[in-house]
């Protein structure tokens, strides 16, 4: 029955979401098509360490990636912007798997210190391939145009194309986090050894999680490069990917729609803070990370499970305990 | 040669605060299995802290001095107030704790200090050394000497003190040296408060070379990173000889190898990092764990 009701407030969420443009433009839906772009790289951030219990600390790397794969075919090749996001996604995939390979020699804090060092390095990285890269000028590209002569704005455009891609990854990710590879996944997380003995290849499917979780991130960065027209190597750096665990963090470690709801904070609050101090967004953030982690280590959506469960749990037990109680009534006049 | 002389000095001086600041990261993870992301961090709050009280008219002394000991205070008060509650949760939470202080105190240094890098003064002469045609910084000098008393003194604590030998009881084995009266948890904040002493130095020993902004000690952790993984998380000999050795590789790669330069330095060290994490996880001086299953 949850099942059902949880099916049912998605479709009512995507359908309010896919309205949007009625009511907004400009400036407020972009901001709406960032909450998108961020919810597909907490996804795949969660994935691998909700779900599968691997640390990134340096997935801002693999959004980066994905922008710089989509600008640079834009801008150096004139490919269109659509064939760029897929590209992003599949090399974003192999370039994740071939990283998870040595990482699976790597467990907890050192997989921590590896990713940690990878998000510092990036935008060093990004600026010394010049050529391709255009320095620490970034690229400039310019926003796509709606197709099939739609009478719309660049911005709604751009915003249905991203909750497009958004609510088809999503549904992809709920259904492989109950699939066989994702209770697999999870088996990993929770004990590795146990899982092995259970005929699970960890080896295998930590690899190919972190290439799954590259490629969620992929598609974001390249969708971020395709809405903001621009990049540029200090945008990716080692906040980034503190943004993304942030977000995850806040959402719900192990959930898939609690991206949303983390895309959404790491989206807005930063607005409302900024107005008080440039440095304010980024002690909110701190405070909140560690906030969190004391009092809702599962973040809102893992808050609400469990205030569901307790209430379904109450209710259970109200009907068992007055079942009982019927019972020892209907015994009691054969004594 | 002699540029090579050269440039192995000024590792090895460069070296002396990726040593300080690895120390402060292994004190932390040998008592508490804790790698302290906000390290970095807690070092560039505490320079800005010297440079306010030089600039309230202080000697560069003093305020060295007054610095040391307000990390000291500092780091066993965020040790209580934050780090504890979380203690017994799993790595991910902790870590997670720890980048949660980077990002508070790296915002707040911007909040108050702004974001507009400022000169930092040297307390040694401003004459290098010439010995032949070797030109030495004589900052880089006096780096290297702060740093080798620095760690005598740390020697001298943990050896012949009481206080030291409970500390080092109290990360060896708890259980024990709580039964034996030692207030194991209180020597885990003294070990915090220590880390960010030495954090805290290696902070107010950069600032001259690099000046002082709120991002500054980013690429050093990284190297102290580098530097603890390269000794061994476990040892603190090895995160000195780590420290001397990344320094000392970082500049000779960046003087030798032309297409690094300058520009990849930090890929450097996180080539290093990924390369000795493969080939040896426990390091030089480090232990391999048997865990039972």
């Amino acid at each position: 029955m949850a099942r059902r009701a949880g099916v049912i407030l998605a479709v009512v969420v995507i359908a309010f979401a896919y309205s949007l443009p009625l009511y907004m433009s400009g400036f407020r839906l972009f901001q709406f098509t960032q909450v998108c772009i961020y919810a597909i790289a907490l996804m795949g951030l969660n994935l691998l360490t909700g779900y599968n219990g691997q640390f990134s600390l340096g997935h801002g790397a693999f959004y980066a990636i994905g922008a710089y794969i989509s600008a640079i075919m834009m801008d150096q090749w004139n490919i269109p912007y659509g064939w760029t996001i897929p590209t992003a996604g599949v090399l974003c995939l192999i370039v994740g798997f071939l990283f998870g390979r040595p990482a699976l020699r790597l467990e907890g804090l050192y997989l921590a210190l590896a990713t940690f060092s990878l998000a510092l390095s990036v935008p060093q990285i990004l600026k010394y391939f010049e050529h391709w890269t255009g320095g620490s000028q970034g690229l400039v590209l310019s926003k796509p145009k709606a197709p099939w002569g739609l009478k719309m704005t660049e911005d709604q455009w751009l915003y249905l194309l991203t909750l497009t891609v958004t609510v088809l990854m999503f549904v992809f990710a709920a259904n492989l986090v109950r699939s066989r590879v994702g209770r697999a996944m999870v088996a990993i997380r929770d004990n590795h050894i146990a899982a092995e003995t259970m005929g699970v290849d960890s080896a295998l499917y930590k690899s190919l999680t972190f290439g799954v979780s590259a490629a969620y991130t992929g598609v974001a960065g390249a969708l971020s490069a395709i809405a903001i027209a621009y990049v540029a190597p200090d945008s990716f750096n080692v906040f980034l990917s503190v943004t993304f665990l942030i977000g995850i963090v806040i959402g719900g470690l192990a959930s898939v729609w609690g991206n949303v709801l983390g895309a959404m904070f790491i989206q807005f609050v930063p607005n409302f803070a900024q107005d008080i101090s440039k440095a304010a967004p980024w002690a909110i953030f701190g405070i909140f990370l560690i906030g969190f982690m004391y009092a809702m280590p599962y973040g809102i959506a893992g808050g609400i499970k469990r205030i569901w469960i307790s209430h379904v749990l109450s209710r259970v037990s109200q009907k068992q305990g007055g079942e009982a109680v019927s019972t020892t009534q209907a015994q009691s006049p054969s004594r | 040669m002699d540029t090579f002389i050269q440039q192995v000095l000024s590792g090895l001086a460069t070296g002396g605060i990726y040593a300080s600041l690895a120390l402060a990261l292994v004190m932390i993870y040998q008592a508490t299995d804790v790698v302290n992301f906000a390290q970095g961090e807690m070092a560039m709050f505490a320079t800005y802290l010297a440079w306010t009280f030089m600039n309230a008219g202080m000697s560069y002394w003093t305020a060295f001095l007054l610095t040391l000991t307000i990390a000291f205070v500092g780091g066993v008060v965020i040790q209580r107030v934050v780090i504890r509650p979380v203690e017994n949760k799993p790595i991910l939470t902790i870590v997670i704790v720890t980048l949660g202080l980077l990002v508070i105190l790296n915002s707040m240094a911007g909040w108050i200090w702004t974001y507009l890098q400022k000169p930092f003064p040297s307390p040694f002469p401003r004459e290098p050394i010439r010995m032949g045609t070797v030109v030495l910084g004589t900052h880089d000098m006096g780096e290297i000497a702060v740093t080798l008393v620095m760690l005598a003194l740390l020697f001298l604590f943990f050896r012949f003190t009481p206080l030291g030998l409970a500390m080092r009881a109290a990360a060896q084995n708890p259980l024990s040296s709580r039964l034996a009266g030692i207030r194991v948890s209180w020597m885990l904040a003294l070990g915090w408060g220590l880390a960010a002493t030495f954090g805290a130095v290696a902070g107010i020993m950069v600032a001259p070379i690099l000046t002082l902004d709120p991002n500054m000690m980013g690429g050093i952790q990284i190297y102290a990173f580098a530097a603890a993984t390269l000794g061994g998380f476990g040892s603190p000999v090895g995160a000195v000889v780590g420290g001397f050795l990344v320094g000392v590789v970082e500049n000779l790669v960046g003087t030798y190898v032309s297409f690094i330069g300058t520009e990849l330095k930090l890929t450097v060290a996180l080539a290093m990092i990924i390369v000795v994490l493969l080939v040896k996880p426990s390091g030089l001086f480090g232990r391999t764990h048997v865990r039972r299953v």
